[in-house]
């Protein structure tokens, strides 16, 4: 019996056929009312009288991410059918997400196709210094948004050439929160932290790096000015994420921007495949 | 504020429903939010009269069901039930945690008339 409305015993799915007088059939296996039950008789006195007002108590079970999920798989197909390794860059403000963009362009872009769709509140500063490469770029402005959601990427990619067989960044608002929950279509998540910040942002914003696959620690040429533990901070990042792939790397000298590229290049020849 | 979008979400849900299930005033909204999703309870809490006022379910009494964070050691089995995603493994003391429930977002059930 559910311990929250009391309803029956029958009611436990298995995922295997089961009859009841609906015309469609479940196949997920977890216990759950059927959507869109509706249980009559279960007001105070434990009748239903035909005419009368009740408390009518309906079974939703639905994630309140549902339609986001929904769309972000729609985007998934579209980028999948299109040969399109994208990858969704989350961080704080000011990481340098648009520096690591703009320099890993200047040195694929002969090699790949390429295109940006970039989330700010306000402001195409960021599409411009994109679009200054010479690749696509479109602006997304969240106005007082947060982060970017499936729906705003399933219109910007409607509005877009796409690079097919190549890669789409997707640059989202500066937030280490929001932008967790929201799964945008990309085939990964990918957490830049900058030195600057110091170690244990992994373990203050931990929603973040688990649900990243990707991290990569940025300005690391600033290293020897700085009280950062380099080891220190991939422990805690792999705390919160035991399988966290962890680059390190400078947009300024370039150290460490070969292993980035490379794992670019092998996602992009998965993708096409 | 996320949990802005998220309340707005389930409206979305609460005003689909409705169209189904002929239903015109929600009086009580369950929510089953796990320890370990992205949903600060409070700022829900916080969202919710205003997201709901002029809707079918303005005034509405919002319940949120937290759910406990479980997990289970990838270095010696052991499940266990954690309260955030930076917690050691009780028995081994290991941070390898595999989050295995506890991150659900959900509507669970409506009382309607």
């Amino acid at each position: 019996m559910c311990t929250v409305c009391g309803c029956g015993t029958s009611k436990i799915e298995d995922g295997h056929t089961h009859n009841h007088d609906h015309d469609h059939s479940h196949d997920h296996s977890h216990h759950h009312h059927h959507h869109g039950d509706m249980h009559f008789g279960e007001n105070d006195a434990g009748v239903s009288v035909p005419g009368m007002d009740e408390k009518r108590i309906i079974a939703i079970e639905q994630d309140i991410l549902g339609k986001n999920d929904h769309l972000a798989a729609h985007n998934r197909d579209h980028f999948k059918a299109a040969g399109i390794f994208a990858l969704n860059l989350v961080s704080s403000p000011g990481s340098g997400k648009t520096t690591l963009l703009t320099r890993t362009i200047e040195d694929l872009k002969s090699d790949l196709p390429i295109a940006v769709i970039e989330g700010d509140q306000q402001t195409a500063n960021d599409a411009d210094r994109i679009r200054a490469t010479g690749v696509a770029a479109l602006q997304v402005n969240t106005g007082k948004g947060c982060h970017l959601d499936a729906d705003m990427i399933a219109q910007a990619i409607h509005r877009m050439e796409m690079p097919n067989d190549g890669v789409m960044f997707i640059e989202n608002v500066g937030n280490l929160v929001c932008p967790a929950a929201f799964d945008l279509g990309e085939a990964h998540k990918v957490a830049i932290l900058s030195v600057t910040e110091g170690e244990d942002k992994p373990i203050k914003y931990p929603d973040m790096f688990a649900a990243a696959d990707i991290m990569i620690l940025t300005k690391i040429d600033l290293l020897p000015y700085l009280n950062f533990d380099v080891a220190a901070c991939m422990d805690y990042a792999r705390r919160v994420n035991p399988d966290l792939k962890i680059f390190q790397l400078s947009s300024t000298n370039g150290e460490g921007l070969e292993a980035w590229y490379d794992w670019i290049k092998s996602g992009v020849a998965t993708a096409k495949s | 504020m996320h949990e802005l979008s998220l309340t707005q979400g389930v409206l979305d849900i609460l005003e689909d429903y409705a169209k189904q299930n002929d239903f015109k005033r929600v009086k009580t909204v369950w929510l089953e939010i796990g320890k370990l999703s992205h949903v600060q309870p409070e700022a829900m809490t916080f969202c919710f009269d205003t997201v709901m006022k002029d809707s079918i379910a303005d005034g509405a009494k919002l319940i949120i069901i937290e759910t406990p964070g479980q997990a289970i050691c990838v270095d010696c089995g052991t499940q266990t039930e954690i309260t955030s995603r930076i917690a050691e493994c009780p028995d081994c003391g290991s941070y390898k945690l595999h989050v295995s429930g506890g991150d659900e977002m959900r509507v669970k059930e409506l009382e309607v008339e």
